[in-house]
C-alpha cells in the first residue's frame, strides 16, 4: 500500500470510515500463534467469546479456523479453553518454529 | 452602539463569553481565573446562556471533557490558570493534534514551587509549544476583545486550531479598568454560526478520533500541525481587519509603540507594556530615541515580521516574566534572538526576568532597563546578557 503525503491526511487524526480495521492485518504482530486441536474442542465458545479480535470464525454454531491475518496471538483464546478432560483444545505454539 | 462600564478583566472575558453564548463549558476553579468561570456559570444558571456548563474534578477532566464536546460538534470554552494549565497539559496537546477549536483564557499566573498565586507568565510559558494559538492581552479590553477574535481565529476552516487568551493574574483579572463592550448581536455575528467540522454526533457518519500512529505517519502528522501553524498569522490579521470594522479598534500581530525612528527598545508582554510606555515618553522627552514592541500573537510566533519591526534598532531589552530554566534566557528573549538570528546586522540584545510571582513592575525599573540599552549604545559595551531586576541579592 502506498503510503499517504502529509497534505494529503484528514486533519486531526479523524478515520472516517467506519470498520477500517478490517483493511489493517494485524497478524504479522504475532509471536505466538496459536493452535486448534479439534479433537479437544467442545464447542463452547469461550474463545469466540473473549477473543478481542474477532478472529475466531463459528459456522453454524460451530467452531471454525483461526484468522490469522488478523489473530495478534494474545492468547486469551488458550486461557480461557476449558478443552476436554484436561486436555487444551487451543495451545500457544512459537511463531516460525 | 456598545456601551463603556468599569469591570475587571474577568468580568469582561466572562462578559464576552456570555455574548458568544458556547455550547459547552468544562471548568475548574483555580486562582486567579475562579471568578472568571464564577461569573460565566452565574449566566449559565440564570438561563442567560445556552451553554452546557460541566463541573469537573480537576483542569484534566476539564480538558478531556473539552476535547470530547468539541470533537461531538460543540463549540467550546473553559479557562484556567497556573497549576491547572499544568494539570491539564497532556489534554492539551490533544486537542491540538485532533484540531479542536477549543478557545481557553489562560489568567497568568506564577507555578508551585514555591506555591504562589500572583501574576506571572511561566504557566502559559509552559504551554506555549502544545501546538495551539496564543494571544497576550495587555488589559481587560484587549482580553475581551482578544476572546471575541479567538473563537472567529481558532475555528477558522483555514486552521481549525485551539487558542489561549493570555493575561496577566490579579492585574488585569481582578482590576477595574474602563472597558467598551461591543452589543450582544454584533458579537454574536462576529462570531457567527459554529460550524462543527467531523462531529461525533453526526451518527449518520460514524468515525473514530485518536487513532494510533505509529512511526508510519506519525511525522506527516506532525509536518501538517506545522504547516497549519504558518497559516494563523494570515486568518489573526484578516480577523483584526474585521473587529476593528465593528470595534474601531486595531489590532495587529504585536503592538508598536514609537518604534519607527528608534534607536533602543523594550519587548515586553501583557499588562508591563502600559508602564513602559509611560516611561518610554520621559525618555522621548529627554531625546532619547526609545520605542516598544509587544507581542500579541506569541504562538505561532512571527518571527519574520517581529525582525523586520525590530532589524533597524542598535540595542533591544526583551523583559520576561518567566524564566526559562536551563535555556540561560527567558522564553521571549530567546524567540526575539532567534527571529533577528538572520541578518548581518542586529541590534544588540540584553534580557531582563522581571515581576516574577506577581512582584510590582516600577517605572524605575523600565528606566533601569532604557538607561543600560542607552549605556550600550554610548561604550558599546554589554554589562549583563541576562539579569534579574526587582530582586534582592
Amino acid at each position: 500500500m502506498k503510503l499517504k503525503g502529509w497534505r494529503d491526511l484528514e486533519p486531526g487524526c479523524v478515520i472516517k470510515e467506519a470498520g477500517n480495521s478490517v483493511a489493517i492485518k494485524t497478524g504479522s504482530w504475532r509471536a505466538y500463534r496459536p493452535r486448534w486441536i479439534q479433537e479437544n474442542c467442545i464447542h463452547c465458545l469461550f474463545c469466540w467469546l473473549y477473543c478481542p479480535d474477532m478472529s475466531i470464525h463459528v459456522k453454524d454454531g460451530k467452531r471454525s479456523e483461526f484468522d490469522y491475518e488478523f489473530c495478534k496471538g494474545c492468547g486469551i483464546c488458550a486461557l480461557e479453553c476449558p478443552g476436554k478432560k484436561g486436555n487444551k483444545a487451543i495451545v500457544m505454539e512459537e511463531e516460525g518454529k | 452602539m456598545g456601551k463603556v462600564i468599569a469591570a475587571t478583566g474577568n468580568e469582561a472575558v466572562a462578559e464576552a463569553l456570555r455574548q458568544i453564548n458556547p455550547d459547552v463549558c468544562a471548568a475548574y476553579p483555580i486562582t486567579p481565573q475562579t471568578d472568571m468561570m464564577q461569573r460565566f456559570s452565574f449566566f449559565t444558571n440564570n438561563g442567560m446562556v445556552k451553554t452546557e456548563m460541566i463541573l469537573v474534578e480537576s483542569e484534566h477532566s476539564a480538558m478531556s471533557a473539552c476535547v470530547g464536546a468539541s470533537a461531538a460538534g460543540g463549540r467550546v470554552v473553559t479557562a484556567t490558570s497556573s497549576q491547572g494549565l499544568l494539570l491539564m497539559l497532556e489534554i492539551v496537546f490533544i486537542a491540538s493534534g485532533f484540531r479542536l477549536p477549543i478557545v481557553m483564557p489562560v489568567v497568568n499566573r506564577a507555578v508551585s514551587a514555591p506555591i504562589n498565586i500572583h501574576g506571572d507568565h511561566s504557566d502559559a510559558m509552559a504551554a506555549r509549544d502544545a501546538g495551539w494559538i496564543q494571544l497576550w492581552s495587555e488589559n481587560a479590553q484587549e482580553a475581551y476583545d482578544n476572546t471575541i477574535q479567538a473563537f472567529r481565529i481558532a475555528e477558522h476552516l483555514d486552521i481549525r486550531l485551539p487558542a489561549m487568551v493570555c493575561l496577566d493574574g490579579f492585574i488585569i483579572s481582578h482590576s477595574i479598568e474602563r472597558i467598551e463592550y461591543l452589543d450582544d448581536k454584533v458579537v454574536s455575528d462576529f462570531v457567527g454560526e459554529f460550524q462543527a467540522i467531523n462531529p461525533l454526533l453526526d451518527i449518520e457518519h460514524p468515525k473514530s478520533y485518536g487513532p494510533l500512529i505509529l512511526t508510519d505517519y506519525y511525522m506527516e502528522y506532525r509536518r501538517a500541525h506545522n504547516d497549519v501553524m504558518s497559516r494563523v498569522s494570515k486568518v489573526v490579521l484578516d480577523v483584526a481587519k474585521d473587529f476593528e470594522k465593528i470595534s474601531g479598534r486595531k489590532y495587529d500581530l504585536f503592538e508598536t509603540y514609537r518604534l519607527e525612528d528608534a534607536d533602543i527598545a523594550l519587548v515586553v508582554l501583557n499588562s508591563a507594556a502600559g508602564t513602559s510606555k509611560d516611561v518610554i515618553d520621559s525618555f522621548r522627552n529627554k531625546g532619547i530615541k526609545a520605542g516598544l514592541i509587544k507581542p500579541r500573537l506569541m504562538r505561532p510566533f512571527p518571527y519574520a515580521e517581529v525582525a523586520e519591526a525590530l532589524k533597524h534598532l542598535k540595542a533591544i531589552c526583551v523583559l520576561d516574566r518567566a524564566d526559562a530554566f536551563g535555556a540561560s534566557l527567558g522564553p521571549l528573549c530567546t524567540d526575539i534572538m532567534a527571529s533577528l538570528y538572520q541578518y548581518q546586522q542586529k541590534p544588540v540584545i540584553i534580557n531582563k526576568i522581571y515581576g516574577l510571582g506577581g512582584r510590582d513592575y516600577l517605572p524605575s525599573q523600565a528606566e533601569y532597563s532604557l538607561n543600560e540599552l542607552v549605556e550600550i549604545l554610548n561604550t558599546g559595551k554589554v554589562k549583563t546578557l541576562k539579569e534579574y531586576i526587582g530582586v534582592r541579592e
